[in-house]
């Protein structure tokens, strides 16, 4: 498989030009569009016996032969059954046909990317839904990206709205060089309507605050690590959000992770590339992955597992970049990364230790619970819930397999607030009927959602766990 | 390190979710591993236990043996089954017992389980099927009632002409009248819309146009087709969690019995199902890890060991490893690809466990499309606790046991005991594996 290179100019990128056949050379600017045939009439039955075997490429020159996906597809429709958008939006076509029917239509020289494909928020509910595995969420991923790079223009309120929506790490860099400043500037009400007005970003929604002090900066400050071990280590990919707004949840991280015994390392990382996939930005998000594979890839070399807070993040290292990308060590990452719970869940004994916690003595509140679909997607699901059915005094409640809505960028945009938040409701009623009344969830932006929605506090897992084995009598 | 259970099933379908509940109520923890969403999603909903007798010789030439009509009673037709059908390896109590476990898992979302006796349900094509336990939407339609009956189907929902349905329901000799009508669902929909939106418009009863709610539009529109009819069929989209409430009040609005027809996938009252079962499981306790397929183990004494000591998932490329003292296998058959094959010969896909099968590939079936084909019966071949036997007969490993579709000798989709299978063969194996976890 080859990576989706749009060019090779700006990234200086190893990936591949090399190997690839000359008529590939031009990237995947089309992804597979330019040289398709109409589907199959260059096939020719291979001679001889079993052995001699070799694939036609059917689609020659194409960056990414998604076809024996399309070919999966049966036409069960489960995926758009699935699909939090369809469900709301009476415009969208749903999965199955942003997916394999987009992906045969393309096929056709002149056709162009139906532009429906906006309307998909990159939940990725559809790929647990397909029971034949074809791989929706990446075929929505390449369609989206060769829209925006052939046919979106780039100086339309949308584009830019959307590139600056991607690229939030960027700008949180510098807004959280002052963060007082900016939390006063982004609450203030009248950016808010200017940003509705001018760059279609909801003034429905607060605008996330930043932390006095980066994560990053604490970290450096502290000393690092303050535990060493041979064998125990995670290197941590906080993401953008844990760095800049919720040093909360990385702070719980390192302290859990510190007091079952583990040496952590935070690498130089950039966005995981989650908000780019969604929004088509692939240039963006190569740069970013390419960093941080080769960050990762470096400490897993040095005996370091890596471990994600946020499922996002998590997921767009283990699935996306294999996907999308090949870099070299892509795989390997891939490969090696694990959500921070999971990890902990099956190298650790932690059942026991939550065991003998008494909640009453921590002060740790009844919990609803969401699961992110990120979370959800790679069968993360369950963990939360499970875990904490064993600690005395709590009680946490799963709130349904409803999408939140927001799915990180979508309910941040004008013409999406509405359906957001339309989705959302039934994650909302739950929420209200639960008897816990702070939320938990592992995603930054399903929190913010849950937030926005009941106006509760809202945690993370691991600020659960922190609370109860963290510098308490509880040996771990 | 690993996530460590008593038992670990692996597979999420109604095999899985039967042994896991069996299981889990003997007093193991339960670890139930799915490769993907539950398959019951885009099942019937429907609980057949043995629909059609065993087929006698080809009488009428078609290529097909010839079976007399349904089975009035599935327990009636056990005995004539041949020695190596599930059913008579695992033993009739299996199914009564299995058919028990589940009716007390659904509780009242169904029916059937009064009585021995199967149901004929009337199907989107018009045919019958036998079946032991059916939602309870779909009570009303039963054949054995004499209700003039009217089907009612939508334009944008292709899959069911309901005038052809009730065509051949009226040519295979109902005991009633039946019409048909298409109507155009109430509402501004897509073409394609999702059958959960349309399901989910007439739950929530949202506004159809006209100051006129969905149901009501929709009573509105089928009123002038019902004629003497007392009961109306409408395909299988009455609602997500609140059907009853619905079905209550279409019928009120007509003043006629109105049911739901059984659909393919995906099927609303598969969802239910999954989400009823699902929620049983969640009681007892039973933890669950969906999305993952489980695609290597480990045994003790490397790979020809005799007891495995762990499975392991893929997780997006990582390796994931679930330790247990027993194992139930419930990945599917040939269709849930817990049954591989290639030219040369069928595989179980996860332990390659021994599957009996012809040596000569062309053996595998027969002529004519629906006669009795070898491969149909393909899987693993058990013991009287459903451990996979290896070609000498001996268990291919001690603590694993095996349920559903990947256990061979039942041609499931001719005798209709697809669901019946899963019950008693899971009931056996999730027992069994707890009792000695």
């Amino acid at each position: 498989m080859h990576d989706t290179h749009d060019t090779h100019d700006d990234c200086g990128c190893d990936g591949g030009d090399e190997t690839e056949p000359p008529a590939a050379a031009d990237g995947g600017a089309k992804i597979g569009g330019d040289a398709a045939t109409d589907g199959g009439a260059v096939t020719e039955p291979p001679a001889g016996d079993g052995d001699d075997f070799e694939p036609v490429d059917v689609f020659e020159g194409s960056e990414m032969d998604l076809r024996p996906g399309a070919d999966s597809c049966y036409k069960c429709t489960s995926c758009d059954t699935s699909c939090p958008v369809a469900e709301v939006d009476d415009s969208f076509p749903g999965p199955k046909f942003q997916g394999p029917e987009q992906w045969r239509l393309k096929r056709k020289e002149d056709t162009e990317i139906d532009d429906s494909i906006t309307g998909c928020s990159n939940c990725m509910r559809c790929d647990g839904a397909c029971p034949s595995d074809v791989p929706l969420s990446q075929m929505h991923n390449t369609a989206r990206g060769e829209y925006v790079q052939n046919q979106q223009p780039k100086l339309s309120r949308e584009y830019i709205r959307n590139r600056i929506l991607a690229n939030y790490g960027t700008l949180a860099g510098l807004g959280s060089k002052v963060p007082r400043l900016t939390n006063a500037i982004m609450g203030n009400s009248l950016v808010q309507t200017v940003n509705e007005k001018v760059l279609g970003i909801t003034a429905e929604r607060d605008f996330p605050e930043f932390a006095d002090q980066t994560f990053r900066s604490w970290w450096k400050q502290r000393g690092g690590p303050k535990v060493q071990s041979e064998d125990k280590r995670i290197a941590y990919f906080h993401g953008d959000y844990a760095n800049y707004n919720t040093v909360e949840v990385a702070k719980a991280l390192v302290r859990v992770y510190e007091a079952f015994g583990y040496e952590i390392l935070v690498p130089d990382q950039r966005c995981s590339g989650t908000p780019m996939f969604a929004n088509g930005m692939l240039d963006d998000a190569r740069r970013s992955a390419r960093v941080n594979v080769e960050n990762l890839g470096d400490a897993i070399e040095q005996g370091y597992d890596v471990v994600a807070s946020c499922t996002s993040c998590s997921m767009a290292l283990r699935q996306e970049y294999p996907e999308l990308f090949d870099f070299e060590g892509t795989e390997t990452v891939a490969a090696n990364t694990y959500d921070a719970l999971e990890y902990l869940l099956v190298h650790e004994n932690v059942i026991d230790p939550i065991r003998a916690v008494d909640a009453a003595d921590h002060d740790i509140p009844d919990f609803a619970y969401h699961a992110p679909c990120h979370s959800r997607n790679q069968g993360l699901d369950r963990q939360a819930v499970e875990l904490f059915r064993h600690l005395d005094g709590v009680d946490v409640e799963d709130v349904g397999d409803s999408c939140s809505g927001i799915s990180g960028t979508y309910g941040w945009k004008e013409e999406k607030y509405e359906y957001s938040m339309e989705i959302g409701e039934e994650m909302f009623e739950h929420m209200e009927h639960a008897e816990g009344q702070t939320g938990m969830t592992e995603c930054p932006t399903c929190s913010m959602q849950m937030e926005h929605g009941t106006g509760y506090e809202i945690d993370h897992p691991l600020q659960v766990l922190e609370a109860a084995l963290v510098d308490t009598d509880v040996e771990v | 390190m690993a996530i460590e259970s008593d038992v670990v099933v692996v597979g999420g379908g109604l095999a899985g979710a039967t042994a896991a509940l069996s299981a889990a109520r003997e007093g193991a923890h339960v670890h139930l591993i799915s490769a993907n969403e539950s398959t019951l999603r885009q099942a019937s909903g429907l609980i057949d236990a043995l629909g059609y007798p065993e087929p006698g010789p080809d009488v009428d030439g078609d290529g097909g043996a010839s079976a007399s009509g349904p089975l009035a009673d599935p327990f009636a037709g056990i005995d004539d089954l041949p020695e190596t059908h599930p059913y008579r390896v695992a033993g009739a109590d299996a199914l009564r017992e299995g058919l028990a476990l589940f009716d007390d898992a659904v509780g009242d979302l169904y029916r059937g389980g009064h009585t021995d006796r199967n149901a004929l349900v009337a199907t989107t094509s018009g045919r019958t099927k036998p079946t032991a336990r059916y939602p309870r939407s779909m009570a009303p339609g039963v054949v054995s009632d004499e209700r003039p009956m009217l089907l009612v189907g939508f334009e944008a929902a292709t899959d069911f002409d309901a005038e052809l349905a009730a065509e051949r329901l009226s040519a295979a000799g109902v005991p009633f009248d039946v019409s048909g009508a298409t109507i155009a669902f109430p509402g501004e929909y897509r073409a394609d819309a999702a059958v959960t939106r349309l399901a989910h418009a007439l739950e929530r009863d949202e506004d159809a146009g006209n100051g006129r709610t969905t149901r009501q539009r929709l009573a509105d529109r089928i009123r002038p087709h019902l004629g003497d009819a007392e009961r109306v069929g409408i395909p299988a989209i009455l609602g997500d969690a609140h059907v009853e409430e619905v079905r209550a009040d279409l019928s009120e609005r007509l003043d006629a019995a109105v049911f739901e027809v059984p659909t393919g996938p995906p099927s609303l009252p598969g969802i239910r199902l999954a989400d009823r079962l699902f929620e049983a499981l969640d009681e007892a306790g039973v933890s669950m890890t969906t999305g993952t397929p489980v695609v290597d183990f480990e045994s003790t004494g490397g790979a020809d060991g005799d007891r495995i000591d762990r499975v392991l998932i893929d997780r997006n490329g990582a390796r994931i490893p679930y330790s247990a003292e027993q194992f139930v296998l419930a990945t599917g058959g040939l269709v849930g690809k817990g049954l591989d094959s290639d030219r040369e010969r069928a595989t179980e896909a996860v332990f390659d466990c021994h599957v009996p099968q012809p040596d000569d590939r062309t053996d595998w079936s027969a002529e004519g499309a629906f006669a009795d084909h070898a491969f149909a019966r393909f899987g693993v071949d058990p013991d009287g606790t459903m451990r996979p036997l290896g070609r000498d007969g001996e268990p291919e490993y001690e603590n694993l046991r095996a349920a559903g579709g990947v256990v061979g000798g039942a041609d499931v989709a001719r005798e209709k005991s697809a669901s019946g299978v899963s019950l008693a063969t899971g009931l056996v194996a999730g027992r069994t594996a707890a009792e000695e976890a």
